[in-house]
């Protein structure tokens, strides 16, 4: 089945770039063993020589050791990795976390379960643009507490935090920081060597790498416990066997991302955001208003009057993929929780309409979105009772 | 794989029939709020001697099963009379878009609930209401809990917004505990006219909010 979309849901995960699956390929038919050590057989050595590279990669694209990289099944893991294994660590001498109330669920979730297993959690708000307020971070921090997670970009509304001014507040007060850099990590420089972070979590299919690998960054002497028993693999943090090539395929999409990438990515958002207001009247844009606060190619706005998954399923039948805050949308039929914790009416998060680009997309695209919107918007408010 | 609607359900969706609004109106209702992402407003032309549904039209802010069942329940209902119109039920409205799915059959409800408070509105504006029982404290009450707040997402009742109600001759006074000014409180004021005045004893409705 051929997907000719448009395709505008790259938060969601992204198409893996062909130079990716090329780097991948030889994993699967010929350099298959299991990565070893450098006592071991050669097919076992060639493995561990592609997953050494990888490594290296990364950990030379945040500018730390690559011992401090462990390899995980992706953003979700790592997540679950960095809170609920600095929580075992800990074993109860502490056990107070900090996380923001628009955290990803595999934040809030982890948070959730371990408030049901002695935890105690806090979870700050956000404004209204989607920002926590440093002030409000540094006063719930108490001797009892050892994790402070806070994303860097937000998944929905692509607001970015302050992670410099926030590595500051927990390393003045002696506590491990974790971030979730999933969906900024390559697209925002990330100098670990400049800026003190304990955990970060990354991710491989936000950034044209393959489904199923992501990675934690594991600051050195961070006390952390495995979460996963049966081996000693990932430096003893997460046995099980390594994905070699879908680790060659993170690290092969690491290298490929660049700086015109991103620029391309700013371009695109412009190009949208500046269609939509020449064309389109009545729209707010959700998340931050300053648009170099944002995850680059995120534009996320609502239009008044009109409900969500009316204009996504309009979009898709038009060709173009895109998502809402709609509860309509949602398997839960909740509205958006990040619009709702940003403090918003029920109507501006089911209005809500999330558009992510990748490099992939075209300025020509942006345009025939612009165009498809309008249109449908037009028609949408032409039968809504709430217009006037 | 495909979209989780029928193909009927996407044909009313992408050109739903009997839209808009009808100016002079014999009677209309609305369901559902924007607070909870679907709303229907329905308005009615009756002719005064059959009784017959001779013009429909509807308004939609919602998915698209709350269109396409907008769309289908006022083809079901032109040209019946307002006693058959009241029969129709979600069920039916739903097998004549060749179904819907499990989630979403609240838009259908919503649908046909407001085609039949339409009707009812129009039976109290004239007088053709068979029990003529006076509107008491409980009857405004339950109307009212079908007005929403919008910042919970739940009715004005349930919210505590609404908590005192005067009936006096044909008179209701209602205080809502919200400031004059709030952004919501025109919305939640025309709502709780239009759920109110139709009533067959009911002169004139007054809202004061009292929240300052």
């Amino acid at each position: 089945m051929k997907n000719d979309h448009i395709y505008l849901d790259n938060a969601a995960t992204t198409r893996t770039d062909p130079d990716v699956v090329q780097a991948m390929l030889p994993y699967f038919t010929e350099t298959y063993a299991v990565a070893s050590s450098q006592f071991s057989h050669t097919p076992g050595i060639m493995s561990k020589e592609g997953l050494d590279h990888s490594r290296q990669i990364i950990a030379d694209k945040l500018n730390v050791s690559p011992t401090q990289i462990v390899f995980t099944s992706g953003g979700t893991e790592s997540n679950n990795l960095a809170i609920k294994g600095t929580f075992a660590a800990f074993k109860g001498q502490k056990n107070h976390i900090i996380c923001s109330k628009v955290e990803h669920n595999s934040v809030l979730h982890t948070c959730q379960y371990l408030e049901r297993n002695g935890a105690q959690v806090t979870y700050l708000d956000v404004d209204k643009e989607g920002f926590i307020d440093p002030v409000q971070l540094e006063n719930a921090i108490v001797d009892n507490t050892f994790l402070v997670s806070i994303q860097h970009g937000n998944q929905e509304v692509g607001t970015l935090q302050d992670i410099e001014l926030i590595s500051k507040i927990c390393n003045d007060k002696g506590v491990a920081f974790h971030t979730d850099a999933a969906l900024t990590f390559t697209k925002l420089p990330l100098d670990l060597g400049e800026i003190k972070v304990d955990l970060m979590t990354l991710s491989a299919h936000k950034i044209h790498g393959p489904k199923g690998v992501g990675a934690l960054y594991i600051r050195k002497d961070t006390p952390i416990e495995k979460l996963v028993h049966g081996g000693y693999s990932e430096f003893d943090k997460r046995p099980g066997t390594e994905n070699v090539s879908g680790i060659v395929g993170f690290g092969k999409a690491v290298e490929i991302a660049s700086e015109e990438h991103v620029q391309h990515l700013n371009k695109l958002q412009k190009r949208l955001l500046d269609g939509f207001e020449k064309n389109i009247n009545g729209f707010r844009i959700n998340g931050s208003l300053d648009m170099s606060k944002r995850i680059p190619g995120n534009l996320n706005v609502s239009f008044d009057y009109i409900e969500g998954e009316s204009v996504v399923l309009h979009m898709d039948m038009k060709g173009v993929a895109i998502i809402t805050g709609s509860a309509c949308f949602s398997r839960s039929l909740e509205p958006s929780y990040v619009m709702m914790g940003m403090g918003f009416t029920h109507e501006r998060a089911h209005g809500s309409i999330r558009f992510t680009m990748s490099r992939f997309n075209t300025e020509d695209e942006m345009d025939e979105v612009v165009n498809s919107i309008k249109e449908i918007v037009e028609n949408l408010r032409r039968i809504s009772p709430l217009k006037n | 794989m495909s979209l989780p609607y029928t193909k009927k359900v996407l044909e009313h969706f992408k050109h739903p029939h009997n839209v808009g609004k009808i100016e002079d109106a014999d009677a209309q209702a609305t369901e559902g709020s924007p607070a909870c992402g679907d709303m229907v407003k329905i308005y009615l032309k009756v002719d005064a001697d059959s009784k017959v549904i001779d013009d429909i039209k509807f308004e939609s802010y919602g998915c698209a099963s709350n269109i396409a069942t907008g769309s289908i329940i006022t083809d079901l209902a032109l040209g019946k009379t307002i006693e058959d119109a009241k029969k129709l039920n979600w069920k039916e409205a739903a097998n004549a878009l060749g179904g819907l799915p499990a989630v979403k059959v609240h838009c259908a409800v919503l649908a046909v609930d407001a085609l039949r408070t339409a009707i009812t509105n129009y039976e109290h504006k004239h007088g053709l209401v068979l029990e003529k029982k006076p509107t008491t404290e409980a009857v405004v009450i339950k109307r009212l809990s079908r007005v929403i707040n919008p910042l919970a997402g739940l009715d004005v009742v349930k919210t505590k917004l609404v908590q005192e109600v005067k009936i006096e001759s044909g008179n209701i006074t209602v205080w809502v505990e919200m400031p004059t000014h709030h952004q919501f409180s025109s919305n939640i004021k025309e709502e709780i006219i239009e759920r109110l005045e139709p009533l067959w004893d009911v002169e004139h409705v007054e809202v004061i909010f009292r929240g300052d």
